[in-house]
């Protein structure tokens, strides 16, 4: 597996394939995607990188550990349903706000903050199996 | 297509009951897997199945356009796609341990629990 | 707050509080905790001048209104008179326990258990409600059952706690068949509204079925032949739960039960046949065995047997006179059998043996001891002027008459009683009179905490039959009256009136003072009787538990046999026979359906996914499986785009390829070969049920296809999803709106199964360590402790 084309183009492939994971996230609202598919996008080309360059450099090109994106997913999650206490409706009743940013509208919502969630559990925790299997597959 | 979707769900069902009742691990993991894929597509289809649109609002509309798929077994089964892939790894990874800590795939050497020839409980008070 | 109602959990609470008393007072922590039965007797005694015209009292909280069950009491005169010896000898009791007990490591544990039975038993005579009834009745059994095996470093301790508990606690469920048969029969659930429904529960076809059912409760618990074993068995608990349990209280309570019910379920051929019969038969084998025994303990245990035949005889018997006697007996007995307990109690303290052979002579040493039980022993044999001499003359006129079946019954009594007066007088007279035999401790008199109870009830005895008015006014009349559904008076007193009732009561004398100077030749006689029988329900029961163990054995490994094939067979089978049978019962098949019109590509889509599930059942190698699996999931990915689902495609397709990825990882390492290993008759077997299942299964999807579609849910999420969620993509609007809390329990799923794996992944196998497995020695068969 670990031939030389594929190796070089491993980095390029994997920054690619998430650069297009987060467009799929952020477009889930209104298009096919979301946090989940997005997820399992980047998780594939995490995957992708550690079968063609090893583990080690994904674990270093990630800083955490995958299981920490994942709970923090996880926290991310519960935070955005949290907010609705603030306006006084029932837990993780969906909340927008629509800033202006360099003269766009951009529409932010407490089910983005949700979604991105959805997102790094699904990244985490797939990234750690994938990982922790390519490992195994090395000692 | 309801028709065809509901003989691959018996299709589905049977190929992984038989892959389940083998005595290897690996075939009863194939087996789950494909239960899952069944599952999922029997899901989809009490669902009622249409072509080709997809549940999505065209920009302008309030209301998906007429014959649109239906949403909400989507939803489901796409939950459902990741929890069965994450319970498929999990399988996998139980399948490789205990194949490395038992030396064998078959589940009649597996005795660990349920050694053979136990003895008697006590019979006293 | 109702203190009749506080009352119900005092006990409870003192039990809560008994082990620190005990750490800081020591035994002296009975005095204090005495203070709570004797409260309760004081408030309940406050009843009785109501009680005594007839009143009945009822009162309590709602507890669950919807299944109509009522947290309510009934105080009568029958419960009545068991709540004031319940509390009465319970405080006695509580205050022997703290000498007999004085300087045992565990005394507070004791005085708990003691304590919770006392509530317990108090709950069961004051219920009004089936259902209190029912939790109060099993509550003793299960406090008995701590009380027996107090002692429980000692296997025949653990053998009786058992057998007691296997026995009562059995019987309660029996009787609660029998209550929910009576509420079913009558529509109501509480003691005092079923005992104006006698008639319709008497006509009721179902009345023979209830009557067994609530018999076989109160035959558990009140000890009858052929269940009276556990009660003997019982007296490896201390004394003071033998005086207080086995005499006076929980072995009453299917006396209680049978007189509760008596207005309701009485005066039918059934009652007044089954229940003499069981009575007389236990009244005899009572005495009978009692005469067998040398320990004090024991042979007051027989007669306590024999006691509550002889109550469940004369309950059932039907005259009036005989439910009179049943209850000035039973009051006798608890105040007789209860101080003899005691006796028993202190003569094994203080002389350090209760084997009745090897005593003799304490009377110098224990006077006060001998004074109470000489007492006690002349109200149970039925001398003047005890109340036990009330309750026999009573006895008497209520079922000497000259038709077979009355002489039949006094004959069993006469015999009966003649032999409760020889035992009473070996416990009593054996010990202490005649010749000074050494005891292995030096005997002195008990301590006052000790001999306080006996002698108070001994003094009862006399004191009930000297005043009799009283008594009968305020206690023995209101509980009669009750027992029978009719107002009773009673009226028998110390003056023997001439008559056949006093001739039988001399015959009886005599016949036991003639049998007293035989005690040993009957004695021996009885044991060389057993001897040749050689089995009873005592060994039955041994035999019963161990027959259960190994059929439980059998069913166990043959059902639980260690081979997930044979557990994944059955649960496939069933879920095919499950299918099958509610599509025949039903008669509901799904219609044939037309021919399925497609397009080209589907059918090519439909085809791909077919033949990659056959080739991965049919793959020979690791390589072939990987990509068959694949390849079917593929085709999925775009069956799902083909049916509008862009995001179910997405997704299986990048699971998908993960699952092809991870597999092929796993399985280059493991080397594992996916090949099958089945014989022919086998794959026959197993494909035999996979297509039954999918069959099943399709018919199921088949049929849910042909009904019609409920597109309410559908049509909401279609128009709320960009009204109110402002999102087009539906699919991901339910996934994080409106049914977010659902996909965050989902994400939730998904990480722990990734630290699972982690987990998993992370456990240093044994073997890598480099110690091999321990290799498996053939354990030896287990020594059977139980008596064989």
């Amino acid at each position: 597996m670990r031939t030389l084309i594929f190796r070089a183009t491993a980095p390029y492939l994997t920054a690619l394939m998430l650069l297009y994971s987060i467009f799929v996230l952020l477009r889930g609202h209104n298009e096919p995607g979301g946090g989940f598919i997005g997820g399992l996008i980047a998780a594939s080309a995490l995957a992708i990188y550690g079968i063609a360059c090893g583990v080690s450099p994904v674990r270093r090109a990630i800083r955490y550990h995958p299981m920490a994106i994942s709970g923090f997913g996880l926290f991310l999650g519960a935070i955005a349903g949290v907010f609705s206490l603030f306006a006084g409706v029932p837990y993780m009743t969906g909340l927008w706000v629509y800033p202006t940013v360099f003269g766009v509208e951009l529409k932010l919502s407490t089910t983005l903050i949700f979604d991105i969630g959805v997102y790094l559990v699904v990244l985490g925790a797939i990234t750690s199996i994938a990982l922790a299997l390519e490992e195994k597959e090395r000692d | 297509m309801e028709i065809a979707v509901a003989a691959l769900t018996g299709l589905y069902f049977a190929v992984s009951i038989y892959l389940m009742l083998s005595r290897h691990i690996i075939r009863i993991l194939l087996g789950t897997v494909t239960l899952s894929t069944g599952a999922n597509l029997t899901i989809f289809a009490m669902g009622r199945i249409t072509r080709e649109v997809p549940p999505i609002i065209p920009s302008g509309l309030y209301l998906p356009a007429e014959g649109a798929a239906n949403a909400l077994p989507q939803a489901l089964v796409l939950t459902a796609i990741v929890i069965a892939f994450s319970l498929f790894a999990f399988l996998l990874v139980l399948v490789m341990r205990s194949y490395q800590e038992l030396g064998t795939d078959d589940t009649y050497a597996m005795r660990d629990a349920e050694p053979e020839g136990e003895p008697l409980p006590p019979l006293g008070y | 707050m109702d203190l009749t109602f506080l009352a119900f959990f005092a006990p409870f609470i003192a039990a809560v509080f008994a082990p620190f008393l005990v750490r800081i007072a020591g035994h002296n922590a009975a005095w204090i905790l005495a203070v709570v039965p004797a409260l309760i007797f004081v408030h309940f005694a406050g009843f009785l001048p109501d009680v005594a015209e007839g009143g009945r009292v009822t009162g309590g909280v709602q507890w669950i209104p919807s299944f109509n069950v009522n947290f309510s009491w009934l105080i009568d005169g029958l419960s009545l008179t068991f709540a004031l010896l319940i509390s009465g000898i319970g405080t006695l009791i509580v205050l022997y326990a703290g000498g007999y007990m004085k300087g045992h490591p565990q005394q507070g544990r004791f005085l708990c258990f003691i304590l919770m039975f006392m509530g317990a038993m108090q709950g069961l005579v004051l219920s009004d409600s089936f259902f209190m009834f029912f939790v109060f009745w099993e509550l003793t059994s299960i406090t008995s059952f701590l009380l027996i095996g107090f002692n429980h470093n000692a296997e025949r301790s653990r053998r009786a706690a058992m057998q007691a508990l296997v026995v009562t606690g059995g019987g309660g469920l029996i009787l609660l068949a029998g209550l929910i048969f009576l509420w079913n029969m009558t529509g109501v659930s509480e003691f005092s509204l079923l005992l104006g429904t006698g008639d319709l529960v008497r006509e009721s076809p179902f009345y023979l079925a209830a009557l067994i059912l609530v018999l076989g409760g109160a035959f558990t618990k009140s000890a009858q032949f052929p269940l009276h074993f556990w009660l003997p068995n019982a007296m490896e608990a201390p004394t003071p739960v033998s005086a207080y349990l086995h005499s006076a209280t929980m072995v009453k309570a299917g006396v209680y039960l049978v007189m509760r019910l008596n207005p309701v379920l009485g005066e039918t051929v059934a009652w007044e046949t089954i229940l003499p019969l069981f009575g007389g038969a236990t009244l005899l084998v009572g005495t009978f065995l009692a005469v067998r025994q040398t320990d004090l303990k024991l042979m007051l245990a027989y007669t306590t047997v024999a006691s509550l035949g002889l109550l469940v005889m004369l309950t059932g018997f039907g005259t009036e006179k005989a439910i009179e006697g049943a209850v000035l007996y039973l009051v006798a007995h608890s105040l007789f059998k209860g101080a003899l307990f005691m006796v028993a109690g202190n003569v094994d303290h203080e002389a350090g043996t209760r084997d009745v052979t090897k005593l003799g002579g304490l009377l110098a040493a224990m006077p006060i001891t001998f004074g109470a039980a000489i007492l006690s022993a002349f109200s149970m044999a039925g001398l003047p002027p005890f109340v036990g001499f009330l309750a026999k003359e009573e006895i008497y006129y209520g079922i000497a008459a000259s038709d077979p079946w009355s002489i039949f019954i006094t004959a069993v009594a006469i015999v009966g009683n003649a032999l409760m007066l020889v035992i009473g007088f070996a416990v009593a007279v054996k010990p202490f009179l005649g010749p000074k035999v050494e005891t292995p401790k030096s005997a002195h008199e008990a301590p006052l905490l000790m001999y306080a109870g006996p002698v108070l009830l001994a003094a009862l005895s006399l004191a009930a039959a000297l005043w009799s008015g009283l008594f009968h006014q305020f206690i023995s009349s209101p509980m009669a009256s009750a027992v029978a559904g009719v107002p009773l008076e009673i009226t028998i007193s110390i003056i023997p009136k001439p008559g056949l009732a006093l001739t039988l009561s001399i015959v009886t004398i005599a016949l036991g003072v003639v049998l007293y100077f035989g005690l040993a030749r009957l004695r021996a006689a009885m044991a060389a009787t057993l001897e040749a029988i050689g089995w009873g329900p005592d060994l039955g029961f041994d035999q019963f538990i161990r027959g259960l163990v190994r059929l439980s054995v059998v069913l166990t490994r043959s059902l639980q046999n260690g081979r997930m094939e044979f557990y994944m067979t059955a649960t496939f089978v069933l879920l095919a026979l499950w299918l099958f049978r509610t599509m025949f019962v039903a008669d509901e098949w799904p219609a044939m359906p037309a021919f399925p019109v497609l397009s080209i590509y589907e059918w090519v889509t439909v085809a791909i996914i077919a033949i990659g599930l056959i080739a991965v059942v049919r793959a020979k190698n690791r390589l072939t499986a990987i990509v068959s699996l694949g390849i079917q999931g593929f085709a999925v990915a775009i069956l799902f785009m083909l049916m509008g689902a862009p995001d179910l495609s997405f997704t299986q397709f990048m699971v998908e390829t993960l699952t092809v990825v991870i597999l092929a990882l796993a399985m280059t390492r493991l080397r594992l070969s996916p090949q099958d290993h089945r014989s022919a008759g086998q794959t026959v077997l197993d494909g035999a049920v996979a297509i039954a299942c999918g069959v099943a299964l399709t018919f199921i999807l088949l049929q849910i296809l042909q009904t019609p579609f409920d597109r309410t849910l559908t049509d909401f999420f279609n128009l709320y999803s960009y009204s109110l969620a402002q999102g087009r993509n539906i699919v991901n609007v339910i996934l994080v709106d409106f049914r977010g809390v659902d996909t965050f329990g989902e994400i939730g799923v998904v990480m722990v199964a990734g630290l699972a794996i982690l987990a998993l992944l992370r456990i240093v196998p044994k073997r890598s360590l480099g110690s091999a497995p321990a290799p498996r020695v053939p354990e030896a068969e287990p020594v059977a402790v139980g008596k064989e």
